[in-house]
């Protein structure tokens, strides 16, 4: 399959983009109904960015970031990760894709219910076919870096809001992902959890490397990221880049 | 990953236990009745065919009638006399007529079976004589109101006592107890030991009150060909009964491997008919394992959504609920395995049958358990798997 082809780290400059939108339209409905979502954006991420995603509701970032997810397919429009067509790709290699490539991080937080924090964390290994004693050390290693050590037992009911999200994390890092895919991560907690959760991602953005792309209706968090791109009706408008301030 | 599915869905069932105990209770009780049924079956037609190899291979008998022929005519004593004097293979031939009567000694009283007979009976269905005598030869041929007893009626009327030389009243007439015969055991559920064996002309004349018999019992000599015996009673009782050639037996000759086969016939219909209900209850168990499985789908429609958001092929969510519902189905089909094992234990038991193991309907219902896991789990798994993943990580 041409996604398992694909050599991750190796022979890929740091400056050339890890993924390229080329004007990707997308259109939900037929007939009278339709409604365009995006109306031809084009966009490119360095390898290593911080890529925060705003735009009131309704402005199509939502629907960018399952594209870029590689969750949704596109109506038209080139999207290239790492040289790949992605467009061209099908349900199952898009699936590989994610497994090999990306990491997500959802609002509502997403852990299965009634599994402890430990198995939620094992769960993408699961899926690569890790053994057993690297799956159970990888995950209690993932849980450790995001402070959950001697929480591995936890089922997700038993654990705060910012625990979760952080088991949340966890999951998505165990498998060193190129991509760390966050929709709104901070939108069901509060100010003090929420600035955690930022503090970790700027640290797995530095210390690892691991490319973020986020998704967030806050200012607070967007000054997190090294670069904001704004959303509106369906185009990219603003689009701004800083140097991230030293005193995080 | 294989292993691991295996794992993962055993974890699921136990995290629903009373639902999934409920949900496999169709193909428990299923796979239970099969494997019960077949093992009783089994049982009672070997204990059939024990019973009546015991009575000799060269036991024969007439009845009246064929194939449920109401209008049957009756023999009479000629019939049998005819069939001793002019057939040459033959060892014993004698009437039996049965007939309940109350018995009664002194305080104790009985309603038993009583059967008029001759001397030759005893010789064909092998009875050995432990007391006394057996009738003579005026016994016989003038109804004397004798009788040799089994043993199950010397306990009942007579306790430990010797009952040779005692009385029994029969209905309004005294029998005088002439013998006794050693116990047989238990046939069929029927104890062959309770039993009162008269004259025949006495039964006729004192209780049934006309001549004719309803069955007559007969027995080869060792190393005769029962086949041409056979075919000579046939022709003598054809003859007797000037019945020309267009017409069919109005009487039925049996060996003892067509008794067996008329008796285990009875056996297999019910055996037969029970596994028909099995099989229902096994159907329903599937359909009953299918609406669970779309019901937990439903329910897990945002778990299916994670998994595959963070990787997971349609074909490894198709092969987790399938383990999953084949999981189900043969957890079932196992406990309907104990279940049956138990169940045949305590009833071979009750029945005194034979309790026969037999792997191969093990084999069976296991196979069939987990099949009906892959048929109805197919459907509910296919939905699960073609989930898209957005729509399933919206759900709530």
């Amino acid at each position: 399959m041409k996604v398992l082809q694909l050599n991750a780290r190796s022979n890929k400059s740091e400056t050339a983009p890890l993924i390229e939108l080329r004007g990707i339209t997308k259109t939900y409905g037929q007939g009278q109904a339709t409604f365009q979502a995006l109306r031809g954006v084009d966009m490119s991420v360095r390898q290593g960015d911080f890529l925060a995603i705003m735009g009131p509701s309704g402005s199509g970032k939502s629907t960018v970031m399952n594209i870029l997810g590689c969750l949704d397919t596109v109506s038209s429009g080139e999207y290239l990760f790492h040289d790949i067509h992605v467009e061209c790709l099908s349900h199952n290699e898009r699936a590989l894709l994610r497994r090999h490539f990306l990491g997500f991080v959802f609002q509502g937080f997403n852990l299965l219910a009634r599994t402890s924090a430990q198995e939620n964390v094992e769960l993408p290994l699961l899926y690569r076919g890790t053994p057993t004693a690297k799956r159970h050390k990888e995950a209690r290693e993932a849980l450790a870096l995001v402070g959950l050590s001697g929480w591995e037992t936890h089922t997700p009911t038993e654990l705060s809001g910012g625990q979760q999200q952080r088991v949340a994390i966890a999951r998505a890092i165990v498998t060193r992902p190129l991509v760390l895919l966050a929709d709104e991560p901070t939108g069901n907690l509060d100010s003090k959890r929420s600035h955690e959760i930022m503090r970790l991602l700027v640290r797995l953005n530095q210390e690892w490397g691991i490319t973020v792309l986020m998704v967030t209706h806050e200012p607070d968090m967007a000054v997190y990221a090294r670069r904001t791109v704004h959303f509106v009706d369906g185009l990219l408008g603003k689009d701004s880049e800083r140097e991230p301030s030293a005193c995080f | 990953m294989f292993l691991n599915a295996i794992r993962l869905s055993l974890r699921e069932i136990r995290r629903n236990l009373l639902r999934s105990f409920l949900t496999v209770l169709g193909i428990v009780i299923g796979v239970a009745a099969v494997i019960t049924m077949v093992t009783l079956g089994n049982g009672a037609t070997r204990l059939v065919g024990e019973k009546i190899s015991t009575l000799g291979t060269n036991m024969l008998i007439l009845l009246p009638g064929k194939d449920g022929m109401v209008e049957a005519p009756k023999f009479r004593m000629s019939d049998v006399e005819a069939i001793a004097e002019q057939i040459p293979s033959l060892l014993a031939v004698s009437p039996e007529v049965q007939t309940n009567a109350k018995l009664v000694v002194g305080a104790e009283n009985l309603e038993n079976r009583v059967l008029g007979v001759t001397n030759a009976y005893f010789i064909a269905a092998n009875w050995t004589l432990a007391d006394g005598r057996l009738f003579s030869e005026d016994d016989e041929k003038l109804g004397r109101a004798v009788c040799v007893i089994g043993d199950t009626v010397r306990s009942k009327l007579f306790g430990e006592s010797n009952p040779v030389g005692r009385s029994i009243r029969i209905k309004k007439f005294y029998c005088e107890v002439i013998g006794l015969f050693a116990g047989k055991g238990q046939m069929m559920g029927v104890d062959q030991d309770a039993v009162v064996f008269a004259p025949v002309r006495a039964v006729q004349r004192r209780l049934t009150g006309n001549s004719s018999v309803p069955v007559i019992l007969i027995s080869t000599k060792d190393g005769a060909n029962t086949d041409r015996a056979m075919k000579q009673i046939k022709s003598l009782m054809r003859e007797r009964r000037r019945l020309s050639d267009n017409d069919e037996d109005n009487f039925d000759l049996l060996n003892t491997k067509q008794m067996t086969q008329v008796l285990t016939g009875t056996v297999d219909i019910i055996t037969t008919l029970l596994g028909i209900v099995a099989a229902v209850s096994l159907l329903v168990g599937g359909i009953g394992i299918m609406n669970i499985m779309l019901v937990s789908v439903t329910e897990r429609t945002r778990e299916i959504g994670i998994r595959l958001a963070i990787g997971a092929l349609g074909k490894e969510v198709l092969a987790q609920f399938l383990t999953e519902a084949v999981a189900l189905s043969a957890t079932g089909g196992l406990i309907g395995i104990v279940l049956a094992f138990m169940a045949c234990a305590i009833l071979s038991f009750i029945t005194e049958m034979p309790f026969i193991f037999s792997p191969g309907i093990i084999f069976v219902s296991f196979v069939f358990s987990v099949g009906i896991g892959i048929i109805f789990g197919y459907m509910p798994a296919r939905r699960a798997a073609s989930l898209d993943p957005i729509e399933a990580l919206r759900h709530e």
